[in-house]
Parts: C-alpha cells; sequence; structure tokens
C-alpha cells in the first residue's frame, strides 16, 4: 500500500495539467469567472476538445474508446479537472448511457450510437423519473406497446435534465402491465425529435430552466433501439444507478469548492479580521475539509475494490450520502460568506447588457446555487432511499 | 406572568390574516413579484388607510392603539404565513421604532404619515464592507451649516425603490467601526444626490444599492441616540425577522404534512414513513422554539440595553439554526417537486434562508451573546 505517485504518475499529472491549461476554452472560462449559466454550446465546447484528444471517456473500455488509464490515473485526472475548475462534462451519454449500451446494447447499438457520445454529436437525457414514480421508480406507468417492429410509447416523464437540448432519450418504459413492477420494464432508446414528444420546461428555485417534463404521446420508437431483452430493462437501470451513485459523490469538485472558499474568506474581511481569521467561520471549513477526506478515502477504497473486480455495490450509496451533504454544505457556507450580498438576484448579463452584478462576482450565484444543491440529497436516488439500500443491502435488515 | 394575548391583538391577528388569506394567494404574490413595480401598493394602502393595522403599535397621542412590540410580532407572523413582500418591517418596526425612541417634532410629522401609509421607509443600515457590524460604516455626515451633508454606498437596502424616506445610517466623526458617531438620520428618498440601483432579491423583495452624493439634509433629519438608538432599532427588526419566521415554519410544517398525506409511492402515503414521521416531529421541535425565542425576545425589547441584546441574540442565534433545519427539512421531505418555483414551499425556503443572516447570522449573535454573558 501507497499513498504516494509514482514517477510515471507525477508525470502524467503533469501532462495532463499541460494539456488543460492549453487547451481549456478560454470563453466558457470567462463565463464561469463571472457566475453566467452556461449553454449547450459551452458544455460541448470542453466535451469537443476531450473528444478530440481522446480522453473524454476515461472509464470505458479501451475497445470503445476509453484511455486505458490505470484507476490512479482516472483519480488525477479527475483531481486535476476540478483543481483547474473545469466543467463537468454531462454525464447521460458518457457515464450513464454509454457504459449501459457497451455492456447491454447489440453489435449495431455500439457502433452506431457509442461514437456519437463520444464526439458530442448527440445529446442525451434519462427519462427515468415520472410526477407518480420518484422514489418508487418501479411503479413507473409510461407504456411501451409492441406493434410489428415498433413499440407505441405513451406517458409523461419527470425532471428531465436538460432534456430541451437532447437529440436522444434512454427511457425506462412498461412493457408488460401484468409481470410484478420490475419485470415489466424495457430499456428504449428514443429519438427526441420523434413525432409525438413535448418537452415542457420547468423551472428551478435559482431561476434555472435545468429540468424538464417529458409528455410522449403515441411515439413509435424502432425496436431495434431497444437495449438488452424485453422487460429487462430494470437490470440496465440498476446497473445504471450504481454506476451513477459513485461519480456523484464529488469528491474532486468539492475539493475545489473548498479551496475557492479559502482564497475567498482570506480577502473577504470581517471587521478588522479576514473572513478566515473569525474562528467560528474556520471552524466549518476546517470540519467540512476532514469529512472530505473521509468521503475521498472512502471512495478510493471503493476504486480499488473495483479495479480488483468488485462492485460497486450498495457501499456506493455511502458515497452518495456524504457526497451529496458535503456538496449542500459547501454551498451553505458560500451564502454566508456573502451576507448581505446572498440577496440580489442576478440572472446574468442581458443582450448587450454589461452592467456588473451586484456585489462581489462570486457572491451573485451563492443563494441561487444553495437552492439548487438541495436537489443533490434528493435525485439519484433520494438519500432517504439511500439509507434503505444500506440497510436492506449491507446491514440485511 | 400572562402570556395570553388581548382581545384587541387577537382582532388584529384576524383581521390580518382574513385580509391576507384574500388577496395573498400563491398566484397573487407572483403576479405582484413580476409585476413592473414589484409589488401591488393597493395592499399597503388595505393595510394602512383601509384597515387601520398600521397604527397598531404607535402611540395613541399620534394616532396610534398605544400598542408595541407585541403587536409589530403578531403582524410579522400573519405576514410570513403568506411570505408578503409588504415592507412592514423596514416602514413599520425599523421607521416607526426609530421615530417613536427619538420623538420630537419629526416623529409627531412623520408617524401619522406612516400610519396613513403615505410614507414608506427603507432601513439603509447596511454597507458593502460591513457585514453585520451596524457600527462599520464609512458613510459620512458632515455637518454643514444647520443640517449635513451626506457622502457614502449602502448595501442591498430592501424596499429602497419603494420608500418615500430612507432610514440612513452615517457617520458624523469617530473612524470606521468606532461606535462613537454613528448616528440615524431620515432622509426624504427623493433629495437630490441620491441614486440607486435597484434590483429584484432572491425572495420576492426589491432591493438597491443606494449611493449617497452630497446629499444635503437638514438638521431635523437627525433622530438623537446616536449608535445605542440604531442597535436598538436592530434588534427590533431582528426580532421581527424571528416572528416572520415563526409564521413561515409552522406553514412551511403544516404544507409538508399535508404533502406528505397526498403523496403516495410504494403504495401507501409517504407520511407514513418513519424516516419522514420523525423529521417531521423534529421539524415540530424546531418550529416551536422558533415561536418560543420570538416570543421572549420580543418580550424583553423593552428592558435594558444588556438584557434586550442578550436576549435578542439568543433568539435570532436559535431561530436561524432552526429555521434552517425547518426549510431544509421540508425540501428534502418534498423530493424535487420542492426545488422548483411551481410549488409554494420553494418560495417559503427562499425567505426563510435570507432570514437566516439577515440582522446578523447565527454566528454574529452566538459571538455578541458570549461577549454579554461570559467572562473568559
Amino acid at each position: 500500500m501507497d499513498l504516494e505517485f509514482s514517477a510515471e504518475d507525477l508525470a502524467f499529472r503533469d501532462e495532463v495539467r499541460t494539456f488543460i491549461a492549453e487547451n481549456y476554452p478560454a470563453q466558457l472560462r470567462g463565463k464561469q469567472d463571472e457566475g453566467e449559466e452556461l449553454d449547450k454550446e459551452d458544455f460541448l465546447s470542453w466535451h469537443r476538445v476531450l473528444a478530440k484528444k481522446g480522453w473524454v471517456a476515461p472509464a470505458w473500455p479501451v475497445e470503445y474508446g476509453g484511455t486505458g488509464w490505470t484507476s490512479t490515473q482516472r483519480y488525477i485526472w479527475s483531481e486535476e479537472s476540478a483543481r483547474a475548475d473545469c466543467i463537468r462534462l454531462l454525464p447521460f451519454g458518457l457515464t450513464m448511457v454509454g457504459p449501459v449500451i457497451y455492456t447491454f446494447g447489440t453489435p449495431e447499438q455500439k457502433a452506431h450510437f457509442l461514437p456519437r457520445i463520444l464526439s458530442g454529436e448527440d445529446w442525451w437525457c434519462q427519462g427515468y423519473s415520472e410526477p407518480g414514480s420518484g422514489s418508487d421508480l418501479a411503479s413507473l406507468r409510461t407504456r411501451a406497446v409492441r406493434d410489428g417492429d415498433h413499440y407505441v410509447v405513451n406517458g409523461q416523464k419527470t425532471w428531465t435534465t436538460l432534456a430541451q437540448h437532447a437529440d436522444w432519450g434512454f427511457f425506462l418504459v412498461r412493457t408488460d402491465p401484468d409481470a410484478k413492477q420490475q419485470e415489466g420494464i424495457s430499456f428504449l432508446l428514443i429519438d427526441m425529435k420523434s413525432p409525438g414528444i413535448t418537452v415542457r420546461p420547468i423551472i428551478t428555485l435559482g431561476g434555472e430552466h435545468e429540468v424538464n417534463e417529458v409528455f410522449l404521446e403515441d411515439v413509435r420508437v424502432p425496436v431495434a433501439n431497444r437495449v438488452f431483452e424485453e422487460n429487462k430493462g430494470w437490470t440496465c437501470a440498476k446497473f445504471l444507478l450504481a454506476h451513477e451513485r459513485v461519480g456523484i459523490a464529488g469528491v474532486a469538485s468539492s475539493k475545489r469548492s473548498i479551496e475557492r472558499i479559502k482564497a475567498i474568506a482570506q480577502t473577504e474581511m470581517d471587521g478588522d479580521r479576514s473572513l478566515l481569521a473569525n474562528p467560528f467561520f474556520k471552524r466549518k471549513v476546517a470540519e467540512l475539509e476532514i469529512d472530505l477526506a473521509a468521503l475521498e478515502y472512502t471512495e478510493l477504497r471503493t476504486i480499488a475494490g473495483m479495479a480488483a473486480g468488485r462492485g460497486p455495490g450498495p457501499e456506493s450509496s455511502v458515497l452518495k450520502i456524504k457526497g451529496s451533504e458535503i456538496q449542500q454544505r459547501l454551498t451553505e457556507l458560500t451564502l454566508e460568506m456573502a451576507g448581505h450580498y446572498g440577496a440580489p438576484y442576478f440572472r446574468g448579463f442581458g443582450e448587450g447588457d454589461n452592467e456588473h452584478p451586484i456585489g462581489p462576482a462570486w457572491a451573485n450565484r451563492a443563494a441561487p446555487t444553495y437552492y439548487n444543491t438541495r436537489k443533490t440529497t434528493i435525485y439519484g436516488g433520494s438519500n432517504e432511499i439511500q439509507r434503505n439500500v444500506i440497510a436492506k443491502m449491507v446491514l440485511g435488515l | 406572568m400572562d402570556l395570553s394575548t388581548t382581545e384587541t391583538q387577537d382582532m388584529l391577528r384576524d383581521t390580518l390574516a382574513k385580509f391576507l388569506a384574500d388577496t395573498y394567494g400563491f398566484e397573487a404574490r407572483q403576479k405582484m413579484i413580476d409585476s413592473p413595480e414589484g409589488r401591488d401598493p393597493g395592499i399597503w394602502k388595505a393595510l394602512s388607510s383601509e384597515l387601520g393595522l398600521t397604527c397598531a403599535p404607535f402611540a395613541e397621542e399620534l394616532g396610534g392603539m398605544g400598542g408595541g412590540a407585541i403587536e409589530n410580532m403578531i403582524m410579522m407572523e400573519e405576514l410570513g404565513k403568506v411570505i408578503a413582500i409588504e415592507p412592514w418591517l423596514q416602514t413599520v418596526v425599523a421607521g416607526g421604532g426609530a421615530l417613536s425612541a427619538a420623538g420630537g417634532p419629526l416623529a409627531e410629522a412623520t408617524i401619522p404619515q406612516i400610519i396613513s401609509g403615505d410614507c414608506l421607509i427603507a432601513f439603509a443600515y447596511a454597507e458593502p464592507q460591513g457585514r453585520y457590524n451596524l457600527a462599520d460604516i464609512g458613510t459620512t455626515a458632515k455637518q454643514d451649516g444647520a443640517g449635513f451633508v451626506l457622502n457614502g454606498h449602502k448595501a442591498v437596502v430592501y424596499a429602497a425603490p419603494w420608500a418615500t424616506h430612507l432610514l440612513v445610517t452615517a457617520r458624523t466623526g469617530g473612524s470606521r467601526r468606532e461606535r462613537d458617531g454613528v448616528e440615524l438620520f431620515l432622509v426624504d428618498a427623493n433629495s437630490p444626490g441620491i441614486s440607486r440601483r435597484d434590483y429584484p432579491t432572491v425572495d420576492g423583495f426589491r432591493a438597491s444599492e443606494v449611493y449617497l452624493e452630497n446629499v444635503a439634509i437638514p438638521g431635523e433629519a437627525l433622530l438623537a441616540g446616536g449608535i445605542d438608538l440604531i442597535e436598538q432599532v436592530a434588534d427590533q427588526c431582528t426580532m421581527a425577522l424571528c416572528a416572520e419566521a415563526t409564521g413561515i415554519a409552522r406553514t412551511m410544517l403544516a404544507q409538508t404534512v399535508e404533502y406528505t398525506r397526498q403523496r403516495k409511492q410504494f403504495g401507501q402515503p409517504i407520511g407514513k414513513f418513519q424516516s419522514l414521521q420523525h423529521r417531521m416531529a423534529d421539524m415540530l421541535v424546531e418550529a416551536e422554539q422558533i415561536a418560543s425565542m420570538s416570543l421572549m425576545g420580543t418580550l424583553r425589547l423593552g428592558e435594558d440595553a444588556v438584557v434586550r441584546k442578550t436576549a435578542v441574540s439568543a433568539a435570532k442565534a436559535k431561530v436561524a439554526r432552526s429555521l434552517k433545519f425547518v426549510g431544509q427539512s421540508a425540501i428534502q421531505t418534498h423530493g424535487g417537486i420542492g426545488i422548483t418555483m411551481e410549488l409554494g414551499i420553494g418560495h417559503y425556503f427562499k425567505r426563510s434562508t435570507m432570514i437566516e443572516n439577515q440582522f446578523g447570522s447565527a454566528d454574529y449573535h452566538l459571538e455578541r451573546y458570549e461577549a454579554l454573558t461570559m467572562v473568559d
């Protein structure tokens, strides 16, 4: 066992660091610095740079376009990306449907979809939750009825992140209404431009248009776009959820947030001292750092287990619970730093308007981000559900 | 000891509650917020000249009902229940409180205007660098003949875009953060030299950055009392916020309980799940403590400065933390729908989050409490 990086790892770190410094899109950096909301092109700009370099999907098997990095190299990659404040690439193609397709898909599905995910040509969204099926996902009612070599899909999905930009969606649909809940579900890839699909925005508390409702009315989907067997979609769903939970810990980006908080608190004044010199504030930062270290080493142990061919099993729920709570506490602390300037509601620069936000630039998204980040303990299987998983699957209760 | 309310106080509460139930529905409130002015001026007119509620906390000789802090508490609780965006705290509590305490011709002239609804006040106490320290003031008030000339930048002044008058803290002498030399002025909002940058706030109000550039004001604009008066007024505002928090916390709890009765998952209402029941029981525990501390602090507002400050800081420190728990729990229990603009609960959460830090965060008030009560 060794905590230190080898010489090869250090060389790799330098290579990564240099690459990011030289290739991160300048326009994207500028928007991040000003706290502006990012649009589709912003997300794609960094995606395309990485795709060209061949680094866009480090975790994928090499045969499908992965990098072949060791788990340590992957860890270094995510550390360095966060350290340089690179945006997190959207997970829907790269870490959700991509692995489902290369694990369960047909050769035709792999050949068609995987390269397009890597290149960024297809933007994916996730059709899982329904108005009546959130934590109880397996109760979903969106119906797919076979009609020759098509399914005809009717129903409604919700919380569909960035569906307004999506070219394709992966959907859980009910193909056998008579089977036991989990056994009548299939996993379909649906072209979002299909007739009968309507996307309606849901505006969240920070004013963002991030999530949507998706209505499906007699949408015809070729049977060839079903992944894995009919009525076995729950296998894909579970596989995806377990993978989602690992990345959801967000250790590297939380580290970056703590560094950012410390840097701001060093210069932000609290009377005749810096805010970081305020013992109350400093204590909270220290506690967060320590909790984050505990999470990080729990994640490293999970990664090591995966490298040895185990899991990710239900222990990944530990990562989800702690990771999400830490992300929330970070936004709480940022809002606290903002003081009075947490209140102004800045909605980004309008067309032709370059008036500076009210108060310090770092403060103007503090409250919206705090509100928005309440989602982390709700999505990806709420933390209540994660505790159920631990109680049932780990503790055997 | 008597913690019961009078018949008049109950009547005030009922009158306001009924009026707000009719006027402050979810959609009506949203319409006010989205309007160009960001409010419905008719509501304030109704509260003041039509229903006569604004007279409640003022002395009888000035046209009031002879009430005080308890009346403000009752009003703020009800306003909190509908997350009203009315400037009661700024106009009646801060402006009215400062004028009542200072007395004199300015108070005699202005308080009837507050009662009639013609005078709307915004409390310009915060500055960009000052955080919650009321004496951390860079704005200057320079004596000029019989009057003063104001220069400076006041930060995040709630209700300033609507105000006829600004209640401004400024320094007549002394250095930054020195207690001596900070004074309170009531300034006509249209005085030459005042400019504003207006903006909406995340909790539905309108506020401004207020810039004072050689603003000449008469000597009578000074409300004598210095930092002691300013602290007293800020404490009154703090307790008004705690009362608002009581209304908000109880409403968030009620809405959450109701939601868990309606929302079904795994074949039953989610309110049947023990983990959620326990959380909602804890929300009730915290909401009740908010109500208790709101009452305690309000009852101590009339006492000498040390007792008052100790009580107010205890109340705000407790309320800030309990309110955070209630708000976060309400959202978590609602799930995704709680984070959207589409349901009321999220809007309550946005306001409750702002209350946590206004007029001093939990940390600020804990520090003040410790300094007042413990010798190292």
